[in-house]
């Protein structure tokens, strides 16, 4: 089990290097930093552009081998490099981390947690009118993209201040800043500027959950174990939750490991339409900012990420599944 | 009619009567027989047909402008009303719906086709060739697309968006291949396939003609769905401006466009928006029926 363990990490590790290899090498051909400092009124003499150029190490005249084995070098210690404006990457990254987990934490519990709730009472009704319903709306939210959605919300939100005279949901940003008063009333502005945002991620994860949970508790339903928990006198609801729930919701966890995964670097949507700062809105900006470093390691945050939840999704499955946990003691 | 035409005649009819019904025949009795089947068909029918006869109803071109009239609201004249630009909403968001749809059905259909066969041969060889595409698949997983595109954006300038669904397919088919990887190692070991290859058929061939039929129905679902995701791929990138290329139009970028002007012209945000939602809707619809259609143990069909 532990060499098992040992080689598939050692499989992630190169993985994750060749990843961010590439796309490192990608980013330096495909962007030109060389781009920001052009059309400058008045112009910057080329000797400086060229010196600060090198000294961030993006000069596209430096060959590519050369400008990788420095970044490479520094990824090694730990130093992702340097921004196009010159900022540390780690400081500017380890930032927006902080951004993006506050932003998906609340909307991925809710979203999951709706989901799963709504798609296993739609099993235990099948065909019923809750169900039809639960299908209905969740295949017209999974047509909807995050873009219309999170800009549909903004446009009703906008609508209902308007209706109401007073400014209720807040659309754009984390926090007002220099925002006056106590503790309540910092937290009272977040949660208002939180609300939109967690809306349009959680209503997408909720569907695509709710789908998910149903195929799942529906054939948990149908096996043995639950009839013999009925047949041994349990209450149906006992039965159900305990027994049925329970099982049917090990497939839920490990995705929702992966859901967790992705997010960290794919809320760039609503990071971006919702103004808050974080690693998904870094993502647009850094590619439009010809900034190489920061794509690089985003890249590289991204697999780590999908990697570590990976891991975490397998370790899962064998804590919560009796039958993998009695596997890996042989 | 001469006598081969009179018995190819009879024995045609012979198997209609014997034999058991043609496998398209009993899908499409399916895939029809249920609301969902007839109601996605008929949307995405109608979406096809809007998307490339619409144009030629409409009085302007994507390309015209409208030098009295901008951000006028429907009017008989616009029938959807003006963007800032003058340009007229309908030509433009028929002309976007066709990209979109052009795009996403390519994307599609070559992602798919690239799942197939390397999960196939992946799973045929197994080995090194599968230890190989394995890893590739891993590594693809792994780097986040949406990055890669966005980085690639500019070679895709100037029409080059044939490049852009190539691309675009590089990112669809890692999933599906890992399943039909799996599906493959489970047919190799059929009968059918054993007799093939002591026969001395060889291994490419015995891919496509014996391995590759035996899941259609799990590409043709596969290919459906990967539709939409590519749709809804390619709007958001195009939303950014990182997919379809100006002057060219796509409804991504007539969306980003749109929200700008929302809340006091809703015609240039709704029109595109509604038109991208109903045709996911639509492709969903039929993904979904179709499964269930190919699914023998369903009983969903025939409700």
């Amino acid at each position: 089990m532990a060499g098992f363990l040992f080689r598939r990490l050692l499989n992630y590790l190169a993985l994750i290097a060749v990843a961010t290899s590439l796309a490192y090498a990608l980013a330096a051909t495909a962007l030109n930093p060389r781009a920001n400092y052009e059309g400058r009124n008045p112009p910057i003499p080329p000797a400086v552009v060229d010196a600060r150029l090198a000294e961030l190490n993006l000069d596209d005249r430096t060959p590519l081998p050369e400008r990788y084995l420095r970044w490479a070098s520094g990824v090694v210690r730990g130093d992702f490099g340097r921004t196009v404006t010159g900022g540390s990457v780690n400081q500017d990254l380890g930032r927006r981390i902080g951004v993006t987990l506050r932003l998906i934490t609340a909307g991925l519990l809710l979203g999951s947690v709706t989901g799963v709730l709504v798609g296993a009472y739609a099993a235990v009704r099948q065909y019923g009118p809750f169900d039809r319903l639960a299908t209905g709306v969740s295949f017209a939210v999974l047509a909807v993209p995050t873009v219309v959605l999170a800009n549909i919300l903004i446009i009703a939100a906008v609508w209902f201040n308007y209706l109401v005279g007073a400014h209720v949901f807040l659309v754009s940003g984390e926090a007002t800043p220099g925002m006056p008063g106590g503790f309540a009333a910092q937290a009272a502005d977040r949660l208002r500027h939180l609300v939109l945002p967690t809306l349009s991620l959680s209503l997408g994860l909720a569907a695509v959950y709710s789908r998910y949970q149903r195929n799942m508790m529906l054939d948990v339903l149908g096996a043995d174990f639950v009839r013999t928990a009925m047949a041994k006198g349990l209450r149906r609801r006992t039965a159900l939750v305990r027994h049925a729930l329970r099982t049917a919701l090990i497939p839920a966890v490990t995705y929702f490991a992966f859901t967790f995964g992705a997010l960290l670097v794919g809320t760039t949507f609503t990071e971006k339409i919702f103004g808050w700062h974080g690693m998904g809105e870094q993502l647009v900006n850094s590619i439009s900012a010809n900034d190489v470093n920061t794509v690089a390691a985003i890249s590289c945050f991204a697999a780590l990420a999908v990697l570590a939840a990976a891991l975490a999704s397998d370790l899962m499955q064998a804590v919560l599944d009796p039958r993998v946990r009695m596997g890996a003691d042989r | 009619m001469s006598v081969t035409d009179e018995e190819l005649a009879e024995q045609r009819e012979a198997g209609n009567r014997l034999g058991a019904p043609s496998r398209l025949r009993v899908v499409a009795g399916r895939f029809f027989g249920s609301f969902q089947g007839r109601a996605g068909f008929a949307l995405l029918a109608l979406m096809f047909l809007l998307a490339f006869a619409g144009p030629f109803l409409g009085r302007w071109s994507y390309t015209d402008r409208d030098f009295t009239a901008f951000l006028a609201p429907p009017s008989a004249d616009h029938w959807w009303g003006t963007l800032q630009t003058g340009a007229d909403v309908y030509a433009v968001t028929l002309r976007g719906m066709r990209r979109s749809l052009v795009v996403g059905l390519l994307a599609a259909v070559v992602g798919t086709t690239l799942a197939a066969v390397v999960g196939a041969f992946a799973g045929y060889f197994a080995g090194w060739t599968d230890r190989a595409l394995t890893w590739a698949t891993d590594l693809l997983l792994v780097l986040p697309a949406f990055l890669i595109l966005a980085v690639m954006s500019p070679l895709f300038a100037s029409g080059q968006w044939p490049l852009f669904v190539l691309v675009l397919a590089l990112f669809l088919w890692m999933v599906t291949s890992k399943i039909v990887r799996g599906v493959t190692i489970s047919l190799r070991e059929r009968e059918f396939v054993h007799a093939a290859r002591f026969m001395g058929v060889r291994p490419t061939t015995i891919i496509f003609r014996h391995i590759l039929p035996n899941m259609s129905s799990l590409l043709v679902v596969d290919a459906t769905l990967n539709v939409s995701a590519a749709i809804l791929t390619e709007t958001s990138l195009s939303y950014f401006g990182f997919g379809i290329q100006p002057p060219d139009v796509s409804l991504g970028s007539l969306i980003a466009d749109g929200t700008r002007t929302a809340l006091y012209a809703p015609w240039t945000f709704w029109f595109c928006a509604g038109l991208l939602v109903v045709t996911v809707l639509a492709v969903n619809m039929v993904g979904d029926s179709l499964r269930d259609a190919f699914d023998p143990a369903s009983g969903r069909g025939r409700r």
